[in-house]
């Protein structure tokens, strides 16, 4: 009887211990980062073209001498763009050979939620390049979540005065009727508390239209924008499947194209090619624009795809919309290593996460910086302070003319910045309350 | 009042089996999984789904009811607990629990019902509006989520007697608890009037009703317990892995994800949820970190994570074929197997 307990005892223990994974190795000056991508499934393009540019990067600093002399190491991890697996993945990623990551980057709203409450305990800094909490902008009750590349509320108000302008000013908006057309997530919800102040205050007659995920069926929506009559229609997608079909729909029930303005992560080349000929006209937002004519993006080519290193499988999407926007990211990440190892007189060593995080803070993307590292308006120059977590909180406006996106207008700041950022100031504040956070004072 | 103690409805095998799982799960898993990643990431998920599964094991393996929308349940359990801790604090958190719980069994006998008009794959369709439904409902109603703007919320922390459980081992031992109750009363159910009541249901309900089994009560008790089981799995999903609240997290691939749970484990077995849980939630996971150690800058990442679900299904196609009773008849045949070894070698000069 005992032999029995005793044999299955060994077969469960064994199996339990085959799958321990060994925690051990040597501390060599490297530094290493997460890659919690999301390569297949339905936001494939996303994932592929975004991650895609930062390993790039990454090897590009290491075939260049890495950071001040340290290497740079990373480990992917395949998080399918979906909540769950990514706080599998983050836990999964965040320490290697007993060093811990520094930062952590989900691409994506669900994502960035489920592993937003363990930033501050295990010392990583979120930085969501353009998605994500957008009341994280509020450094004070946020100190370790970034959204810097501008939050979701910043992009609903350029598109706002994007569109006051088209129609002569604000006190011709008066009457206009707009529709939010929404993935149905929080993602899709995310722009709402700052469009409805704004339209409000315009006397713009708001209309919200909810797609269920995956967002491939959008008929009766149309049909129901079709009714509607509106002037104006803010498509708010994920993924190139529902982008696409987006564009597709409008063209049948006859909405102009030049009436629909897509989210950044709609805005790529691979959500307007599948729609074809329908897409020409669409407008979309950028926080990073496209192109190869920057000159770190040839270098990339060059250099890392000339040694045949690059990551993309699919060269021709170098300078594409989600590379460069990954590029945009990936440049903040050792910028902020920079910034962390000059700022604790660690140059040439790893930083620990609250060092990075303080670099991170500390980033100032003048032109001239952006200019030295040779991405010169593919981003808005931007800073980040204790309070203001956003950047530049800028955008541009581009058309897709259906081959390519056209730039359309310059980096556009919101009319009102300050109504903004009392609205992320006073959501941030609701939160804290709620879960009796103490705000940082920044001096 | 009882006429019967307990302890003499079980074999001594149960009892062995039992002492073994609680030294290993209190007394043997603290002491060798170091790393905070166990329990985050792969203890704590598998023993919530597993105890989803349960739930989908009681309505579909021993019921022989096919339901489809245990994620529904969950969520309606999340988010229960969630507003009971909300408006409730007072609540004890086991009681918060348990009131989950019984909401969620509400639910389910609510879409139970169509179980007793409708029948197999028909029932499927049916019961699939629970998953629909529910989460609707949650994202609709701004109550449910506190009104808050984003929509994604974040889970209190567990409070038991005034002492937090907020690390991951506090957190795990919370849940080894939580599952270690529930699986002995649902081991129990099924052995005695209950179950042998579902199964006589699920053989030949015809048969089961001429012998005075009363269908209506029998299957909506199924779907309530069930459901009961869902909700409760849900609600500590969402308070100890995810940690925030959203409807998303509970969707439909998550209902289809317990379903292939109960399959693949093998229908009418406790063990055989538990089981199946382990291999569809870890073998991705073992899966993917093994591509990514081992060909990490070799293969284009892109491909890797293609091949991982080629591999991932053909594997679920070779282990239906292999043994269609699922992985806990392998287990109890290795076990027989092992057994039967040891006896031959062994046994025998014991005895001489």
């Amino acid at each position: 009887m005992i032999r029995q307990y005793f044999i299955s005892f060994t077969v469960v223990l064994a199996s339990f211990l085959t799958l321990v994974i060994p925690v051990a190795g040597a501390a060599e000056e490297t530094q290493y980062f997460p890659i919690a991508s999301s390569r297949v499934g339905p936001y494939s393009a996303m994932g592929t073209g975004y991650y895609g540019a930062q390993i790039d990067y990454l090897n590009y600093i290491n075939m260049n001498g890495g950071v001040n002399g340290v290497m740079l190491t990373w480990q992917e991890c395949e998080t399918e763009y979906n909540a769950v697996k990514t706080v599998e993945c983050y836990q999964r990623l965040l320490e290697k050979d007993g060093q811990r990551i520094v930062v952590f980057d989900t691409l994506g709203t669900p994502g960035a939620y489920a592993v937003i409450n363990r930033m501050a305990e295990d010392e990583v800094v979120l930085a969501q390049y353009g998605y994500g909490r957008t009341d994280a902008a509020d450094g004070r009750v946020w100190p370790w979540v970034f959204n810097a590349a501008s939050h979701y509320w910043s992009q609903i108000a350029v598109k706002m005065k994007f569109m006051a302008e088209q129609e002569g000013g604000i006190e011709n908006m008066n009457g206009k009727k707009i529709v939010h057309l929404h993935i149905d997530s929080a993602y899709g919800r995310e722009p709402l508390p700052a469009m409805r102040k704004i339209a409000q205050d315009w006397g713009v007659e708001l209309v919200e239209i909810s797609i269920p995920p995956p967002g491939l069926e959008q008929q009766s929506q149309w049909l129901q924008v079709r009714k509607e009559q509106p002037d104006w229609v803010t498509f708010w997608g994920a993924g190139s499947g529902m982008n696409s079909t987006g564009m597709t729909n409008a063209a049948r029930v006859g909405f102009p194209r030049d009436r629909l303005i897509y989210v950044t992560f709609g805005a790529a080349e691979e959500d307007m090619f599948p729609a074809g000929d329908a897409a020409t006209g669409t407008y979309a937002m950028a926080n990073a624009l496209p192109g190869d004519q920057f000159p770190l993006v040839n270098a990339i080519k060059e250099q890392v795809y000339g040694a045949g290193k690059g990551n993309l499988a699919d060269e021709s999407r170098i300078g594409s919309v989600y590379w460069n926007r990954g590029l945009g990211a990936a440049v903040m990440w050792i910028e902020a290593i920079k910034n962390a190892q000059e700022m604790h007189g660690k140059v040439g060593k790893a930083v620990t996460g609250a060092e990075f995080r303080d670099g991170y803070e500390a980033l100032n993307m003048t032109n001239e910086r952006l200019e030295e590292i040779g991405i010169m308006g593919m981003v808005a120059p931007f800073a980040i302070s204790c309070e203001n977590h956003e950047g530049a909180g800028k955008f541009a406006m581009m058309q897709w003319d259906g081959d390519k996106f056209v730039q359309v207008t310059d980096w556009e700041a919101p009319l009102e910045p300050a109504f903004i950022r009392q609205l992320v100031e006073d959501s941030a504040a609701k939160f804290a309350q709620e879960n009796n956070i103490t705000s940082k004072q920044c001096s | 009042m009882k006429s019967k103690p307990v302890i003499l409805c079980y074999s001594r095998n149960d009892i062995t089996n039992f002492v073994v799982l609680m030294i290993l799960g209190f007394a043997i898993i603290p002491f060798i999984v170091p790393t905070d990643y166990w329990y985050t990431s792969i203890l704590i998920p598998w023993l919530c789904l597993s105890l989803a599964a349960i739930g989908q094991q009681i309505v579909m393996g021993y019921a022989g009811q096919l339901a489809l929308g245990a994620a529904g349940f969950m969520a309606a359990g999340a988010f229960a607990l969630f507003n009971l801790e909300l408006r409730l604090p007072f609540l004890p958190f086991p009681v918060a629990l348990g009131i989950a719980g019984l909401i969620a069994a509400a639910f389910g006998i609510i879409f139970g019902l169509p179980s007793l008009r409708v029948r197999g794959i028909y029932l499927m369709v049916a019961t699939l509006a629970s998953q629909f439904f529910i989460i609707w409902m949650i994202d609709k109603f701004g109550w449910f989520k506190n009104y808050d703007t984003s929509g994604i919320i974040t889970a209190q922390d567990i409070v038991i007697f005034n002492k937090p459980f907020t690390t991951p081992f506090e957190m795990y031992l919370v849940i080894m608890v939580v599952v270690t109750v529930l699986t002995i009363f649902a081991i129990n159910m099924t052995r005695g009037r209950t179950g042998r009541n579902w199964m006589a249901v699920r053989d030949m309900d015809l048969a089961a009703e001429s012998m005075g089994i009363s269908l209506l009560k029998t299957k909506l008790q199924a779907f309530a317990i069930s459901a009961f089981f869902c909700g409760v799995a849900g609600a500590l999903f969402a308070f100890t892995y995810l940690k925030s609240m959203e409807p998303v997290a509970f969707d439909i691939k998550l209902s289809f994800r317990i379903l292939f749970m109960v399959i693949l484990g093998g229908l009418g077995t406790i063990s055989g949820a538990f089981i199946g849980a382990a291999f569809i939630l870890l073998f991705p996971v073992v899966l993917n970190t093994f591509g990514n150690e081992f060909f990490h800058g070799m293969i284009d990442a892109t491909i890797i994570s293609s091949i991982e679900l080629v591999v991932f299904g053909v594997l679920i196609i070779v282990f239906m074929i292999y043994e269609p009773l699922g992985m806990a008849k392998l287990w109890e045949n290795l076990k027989l197997r092992i057994r039967s070894k040891f006896s031959n070698r062994f046994g025998g000069e014991q005895k001489a």
